[in-house]
């Protein structure tokens, strides 16, 4: 059933997608208690052990892997092994789901409330649906949804029931707990609380792995959890995370389980709820703490219209057939299994290229609005425009993201301006029209100093940057591409690859882009080398495809249609490039010795307000957090900083001429180094 | 329970059981036995008459099947009536009738008796190729008195082993590159002489037992452009000498198990070792594969059981020159002769332990809840070391097949006793007739130690929920394993293809490889448009310390596929694929011959394989021993 590539070069044309169905207008037509007291059969894994939630705890504790690890790490504290057991019976209380079907029946029916106040409609892909009923039974499941919002777990645990599947256990953080009666709730919806870091905790990582491994191993349920670890909160979806994508294929590694079969799951709203405090929490307020009368208070949202919500289940994939041929099993028959060991070379790499192509899934089957495109065209016209020319370019983007092959929901032979108006109306929170010309809303400003007005506007436009960031993954490599094209000393091939992939080192963090490709050392293997010029074969064949450039033998010709097209794909990375500059000048000008990773988002932060005031300069995402942290990031990956420990304190030194060399880079003012890589 | 009766029936059973190995080829009733002799060579020459008259004669086509197992006499048949019987008089089963083998079989393969795919009826010797003979070498072979033979018959019939795709093609008539000649040296010296010959002359030689091979280690090489000289042991089949105070026999290593057993049980000995082949396979081929026998618990595989192996190589005689039981002189040169898969030279004198004949012997089973749980219970009995001389599991679906294979019931009264039987299993115990798997159990020894013996066995299975089944079926399952093979040219006759093959493993991995293998078989079928669902099943036939045996079975019906032998090659590289990316061996006994050779290296690492070819090229350089298996 599973595919087995996951990834191939789309056409657009040609690709038919599901369909979807609407599984409110059910709810709006017929008793929502009976609903929640329907008979729920769901079809199971068929080499399912079926166990209660309190045997798992009893199975994991008593599990020679963990055994193992209590008595390592009694060896290593010289504290008594009874002891350090009774610690792992406390970490598994404190995560353990208690999977009970009457929450779950409770919630069918408040969510039910909810979801028909909040949402005109929840369209799912039946056949996602029936595809994973069939992935259900034949082999353990992973369910990784995209993670944009709160709602999203309760969301997937409501669908799944709808569909009488099998109800998923779901890793979730923390702080959930924090909220009184929520955490138990969801514990007993089918959470699971993990740490948020335990880095270097071995006995709560063993408990963990075997819990998940447990569950996975004897089909006790789907397991589903985030790859990007956490909510977007720009929108765009996260550099994966890996850990647990490790430990729920091991079990396949190990021969503990035939196959594993992950869901690729895209949640796309048209409306996220927490869209007001996102942009806030980016630009430096503090995210509220979870609290349960917080959630109560986030009642008033109820009276709002959210749009629809899309939930697109991808193809099932199979894990071996994603390992044929990468991964050597029998490299994990010399040692016994229940010992921890550090995944191999080969394994890592794996995992992290199956983390990238899931997460491209997620974004491939992102169903979009016609308001994304009206957020990304704004974006480039902060001072707002006139809305006819804005219903022109609207129409002209939406044949230009169709030939990308973006997952466009547009309404049937809905003329364009008719669906601006509507997308405009739905966001009158963010965008007015006065005048016949489109402009983004302020919060009228409290006072009015300066600093205010910029924070003012800065929110509205982080809040539309959130929509245009949900289909930068449509455009960017294409766009990577056009900026590389300005910035390459000539438009030969090598050049421009050259340029190309510099702008995907420094970006790695920012983007979804093909990991491991240069910055990796050891063997380049062939795999290797064609994923390096994966992402930059991509952007060129869809360049191409829709006319901007023709690609000759050595160059890269842009031709005349293709200017407006590439000009337009550049100015949408512009803000990205201007912050990244900001960031680096940062570090030039004003970072001092002594700099803790603490102090960078503040002081680089007051750094930018200071330019933005003095230089004019519209980059409001460079006061973005996520987009500081992620040049952080970059720089540290690209050596341009260091961390250096003194005593307790990590602080970051600068290489003031690697960050000048950058910033001149991405500032198009130097050509950049002779490409390493010849093979195109 | 299990254990009553008085001690003669016990013995008589006993009795029973070596008979009906004994009494596997009674032919004529003036039919010379093997007698052990202490004579030289040189006296058998001339008695030439005598020679024919051995279980496995030269022209071995006049009594076993040229393109199928065993007898001819003896096969599986669909009779009009729709039922299986088993013809001929050699084997227990013979002309039993088995009402519910065509219902199973349909329903297993979802094939139809009705519709048949028959062999080809004999050898078209027009499609053999003629001989192409090295003149000097053959007139040197006559000069010295050796039989030899250019028949196209002969030839064919060492030209294969019993793999499915050098049946399924002899059953269509396709004969492909086959030995050129066939000799029949009749002891030591004259092995001595065709060696020297053949490397004087630089014909390539490949010796021949007893013709088992599951590993294609028989195929000729294609490629091989010498006159190819097939090398029969059969006529070396004396036991040379009986040693009673150190207990151990000099044997010819032409000699074929049941012959072996049956000459030494007169004087009231065993070797105990008991493959399933051991009708026809041969003490050279058990010595050159590393086989194994099913009491091995008790008489040790065939590594424990050779004190002293003579082998003729290209380079000289190799042997140790002394019968101490154990020495430290070096790499045990035995361990080059083991395995050695025809490689190196002929084995033709084994010096072996013996044991004198059991005084007991008792037959036993135990029904489990599941696979797992009888898993489990041989791993603890194996962590006691209190296996019995045999010990087998076997899964759901042998089980089922066993049933299958039940015979017409004779009376009312034992239809009714199976019926009471199975209601206490299935009803009153709750055992799954779909899930439940069955051990079967063979003890061996001094009565009391045997019954002794037997509780303890039992009450380790107990605490894994097993119930004594009953002598009765312990029996009947290891009767199976010899009409076994006769039973996939029955499938073959009907579209249904399959095979064997086995592996071994650690215990912890026992459970993960039996499952993963199976599906790995299930899903390469489904993928390569195998239309029914595959027989796919496994049973655990050995236990060690660290690990266990396990043997699969395999089979599915082939209508509707153009080239099904290959589908089923992909299917069972697949499955080794698997096997070893499981922790699995790449063989426990069956060997590597050509067949498994491509996974060698991954095996034993490429230094071990330097090794192996560094002794090749020292023994024979000129590779006269060329079937090229193993390396």
């Amino acid at each position: 059933m599973a595919s087995k590539t996951l990834y191939s070069q789309r056409d657009p044309a040609l690709k038919k997608r599901d369909d979807f169905e609407d599984i409110l207008e059910e709810r709006r037509n017929f008793s929502d208690l009976r609903y929640a007291l329907r008979c729920y059969t769901p079809v199971l894994y068929k080499g399912m052990t079926p166990c209660k939630p309190s045997m798992l705890k009893t199975i994991v504790l008593q599990s020679e892997q963990l055994h193992y690890v209590v008595n390592q790490v009694s060896k290593e504290t010289g504290e008594a092994t009874d002891i350090i057991q009774e610690e792992a019976v406390v970490i598994l209380e404190e995560m353990a789901q208690r999977l009970q079907l009457s929450t779950i029946r409770f919630f069918a029916f408040t969510l039910s409330k909810a979801f028909k106040a909040l949402f005109q409609s929840i369209r799912v892909n039946e056949e996602g649906i029936q595809r994973l009923q069939q992935a259900i039974q034949e082999h353990p499941v992973v369910l990784l949804p995209s993670h944009r919002s709160y709602l999203d777990f309760l969301l997937m645990s409501y669908i799944l029931y709808t569909y009488d599947l099998a109800l998923p256990v779901i890793a979730a953080g923390m702080d959930f707990l924090g909220m009184k009666f929520v955490g138990e709730m969801l514990r007993m919806s089918g959470a699971f609380f993990i740490r948020r870091s335990f880095g270097g905790d071995k006995l709560y990582w063993a408990v963990f792995s075997e819990y998940v491994k447990t569950m996975l191993r004897n089909g006790y349920a789907p397991i589903e959890f985030f790859l990007e670890g956490t909510r977007s909160r720009t929108c765009k979806s996260l550099t994966p995370k890996l850990g647990l994508l490790n430990i729920v294929m091991d079990p396949f590694f190990k021969g503990e389980v035939f196959d594993v079969n992950v869901v690729p799951i895209s949640i796309s709203y048209e409306r996220v709820l927490e869209e007001a405090l996102y942009a806030r929490e980016l630009l430096g307020v503090p995210k509220p703490k979870e609290s349960t009368s917080g959630l109560l208070k986030a009642r008033r949202i109820l009276s709002e219209d959210y749009g629809s919500i899309h939930v697109y289940f991808g193809q099932p994939v199979s894990v071996r057939s994603l390992a044929q041929g990468r991964i050597n099993r029998s490299q994990y028959n010399l040692v016994p299994r229940h010992i921890p060991a550090k995944p191999s070379e080969d394994a890592l790499d794996f995992v992290s290229d199956t983390a990238y192509r899931l997460v491209r899934k997620q974004e491939e089957n992102m169903v979009l609005r016609p308001w994304v495109l009206i957020a990304a065209i704004l974006m480039q016209n902060l001072d707002g425009m006139d809305s006819a020319l804005l219903t022109e370019q609207t129409a002209w983007l939406r044949g230009l993201a169709r030939a990308f092959g973006a997952f466009l929901d547009w309404p049937d032979n809905e003329p364009a301006a008719k669906a601006v108006s509507s997308s405009l109306a739905l966001h009158r929170d963010l965008v007015r029209t006065e005048g016949g010309r489109v402009l983004l809303t302020e919060q009228p400003p409290e006072s009015s100093s300066p600093e205010e007005a910029l924070f003012n506007r800065a929110v509205a436009a982080l809040s539309c940057a959130s929509y245009r960031n949900q289909i930068l993954h449509v455009f960017l490599r294409p766009a990577l591409a056009a900026v590389a094209m300005d910035a390459a000393a000539t438009s030969r091939k090598d050049d421009v690859y050259g340029s190309f992939a510099l702008l995907r080192d420094v970006f790695s963090n920012e983007f979804i882009l093909c990991p491991g490709a240069a910055s990796r050392t050891g063997v380049v293997t062939l795999a290797r080398r064609e994923r390096d010029t994966r992402d930059f074969e991509e952007a060129c064949y869809l360049l191409m495809k829709c006319g901007a450039v023709q690609i000759l033998k050595q160059d890269i010709v842009v031709t005349e249609r293709g200017r407006p097209v590439l000009s337009f794909l550049s100015g949408m990375l512009e803000p990205f490039l201007q912050g990244y500059q900001v960031v680096c000048r940062y570090f030039r000008e004003e970072a001092n010795e002594g700099l803790t990773e603490k102090q960078y988002v503040p002081a680089v932060r007051s750094f930018a307000v200071k330019r933005i005031l003095s230089d004019g300069l519209k980059c409001y995402e460079a006061l973005s957090s996520d987009l500081q942290k992620n040049a952080l990031a970059a720089l540290l990956r690209m050596n341009a900083l260091k961390k250096v420990k003194v005593v307790d304190l990590v602080t970051l030194k600068v290489n003031k001429t690697a960050v000048k060399t950058l910033e001149d880079a991405l500032g198009c003012k130097v050509p950049v180094q002779k490409p390493v890589l010849a093979r195109l | 329970m299990a254990s009553s009766g008085s001690s003669s029936e016990r013995q008589q059973i006993a009795q029973k059981r070596l008979r009906i190995i004994a009494g596997h080829l009674q032919k004529d009733e003036d039919r010379e036995t093997t007698r052990i002799f202490a004579n030289d060579c040189k006296a058998k020459v001339t008695d030439t008459n005598r020679i024919t008259a051995n279980t496995v004669p030269r022209r071995r086509q006049e009594i076993m099947k040229w393109n199928g197992w065993g007898y001819s006499d003896s096969r599986f048949l669909f009779n009009k009536k729709g039922q299986a019987e088993f013809t001929g008089r050699r084997y227990r089963l013979s002309g039993v009738i088995m009402p519910y083998l065509k219902d199973w079989f349909e329903g297993t393969f979802g094939a139809n008796v009705l519709h048949r795919t028959p062999a080809t009826a004999a050898v078209n010797t027009s499609a053999v190729q003629p001989p192409s003979v090295n003149e000097a070498f053959v007139q040197e072979l006559n000069a010295a008195g050796i039989l030899l033979s250019l028949d196209p018959e002969d030839r064919v019939f060492r030209c294969h082993g019993h793999c499915l795709h050098e049946i399924f093609a002899l059953r269509e008539g396709k004969i492909g590159r086959v030995p050129d000649m066939v000799v029949w040296p009749n002891c030591h010296d004259d092995v001595m002489k065709i060696v020297e010959l053949a490397c004087q002359h630089n014909v390539c030689l490949m010796p021949y037992g007893g013709g088992t091979s599951v590993s294609s280690a028989l195929e000729c090489p294609p490629e091989e452009t010498r006159s190819i000289v097939s090398l029969d042991t059969s006529q070396m089949n004396r036991i040379l000498w009986i040693d009673e105070k150190n207990l151990t026999a000099h044997i010819e290593a032409g000699i074929i198990g049941q012959d072996l057993e049956r000459t030494l049980n007169e004087s009231g000995y065993c070797t105990g070792h008991e493959p399933d082949s051991m009708e026809f396979s041969s003490l050279g081929g058990w010595v050159a594969t590393r086989a194994s026998g099913m009491k091995k618990n008790i008489y040790g595989n065939i590594e424990d059981l050779v004190v002293r192996v003579r082998m003729v190589t290209p380079r000289g005689v190799i042997e140790k020159s002394c019968q101490g039981p154990r020495t430290s002189t070096g790499p045990d040169i035995h361990h080059f002769i083991l395995g050695s898969e025809g490689t190196l030279g002929v084995v033709t004198e084994v010096t072996m332990k013996i044991r004198p004949l059991p005084e007991y012997q008792k037959y036993g089973s135990v029904v489990f809840l599941n696979f797992e749980q009888g898993v489990a219970c041989l791993r603890e009995v194996a962590k006691h070391r209190c296996a019995p001389a045999s010990i087998r599991l076997m899964d759901n679906a042998q089980f089922q097949f066993g049933l299958a294979l039940k015979p017409q019931v004779s009376s009312i009264f034992t239809s009714l006793l199976d019926g009471l039987k199975k209601f206490y299993i299935t009803k009153f115990k709750g055992f799954d007739p779909q899930c439940l798997c069955v051990a079967t159990l063979l003890f061996e020894g001094p009565r009391n130690s045997v019954l002794q013996h037997e509780k303890q066995v039992y009450d380790i299975a107990a605490k894994f929920g097993g119930l004594a089944a009953g002598e009765d079926n312990g029996q009947r399952g290891y009767m199976l394993t010899f009409v076994i093979a006769y039973l996939r040219d029955l499938g073959m006759d009907h579209s249904v293809i399959g095979e064997s093959f086995e592996t071994s493993v650690p215990w912890d991995r026992v459970l993960d490889l039996c499952r993963n293998v199976k599906e790995r078989i299930v899903t390469e079928c489904r993928e390569r448009g195998v239309q029914y669902s595959p027989l796919t099943s496994c049973r655990v036939t050995q236990t060690y310390d660290a690990g266990a045996c396990v043997y699969f079975y395999f089979a599915f019906n082939y209508r509707g596929l153009s080239d099904p032998v290959h589908i089923y090659d992909q299917v069972e590289h697949a499955a080794r694929e698997e096997i070893l990316a499981n922790g699995g061996s790449l063989s426990h006994h069956h060997g590597v011959g050509k067949l498994r050779k491509q996974w060698l290296k991954e095996s034993i690492s490429n230094v071990g394989i330097g090794m192996l070819k560094s002794v090749k090229e020292y023994v024979d350089p000129k590779n006269i021993f060329g079937n090229r298996n193993l390396l």
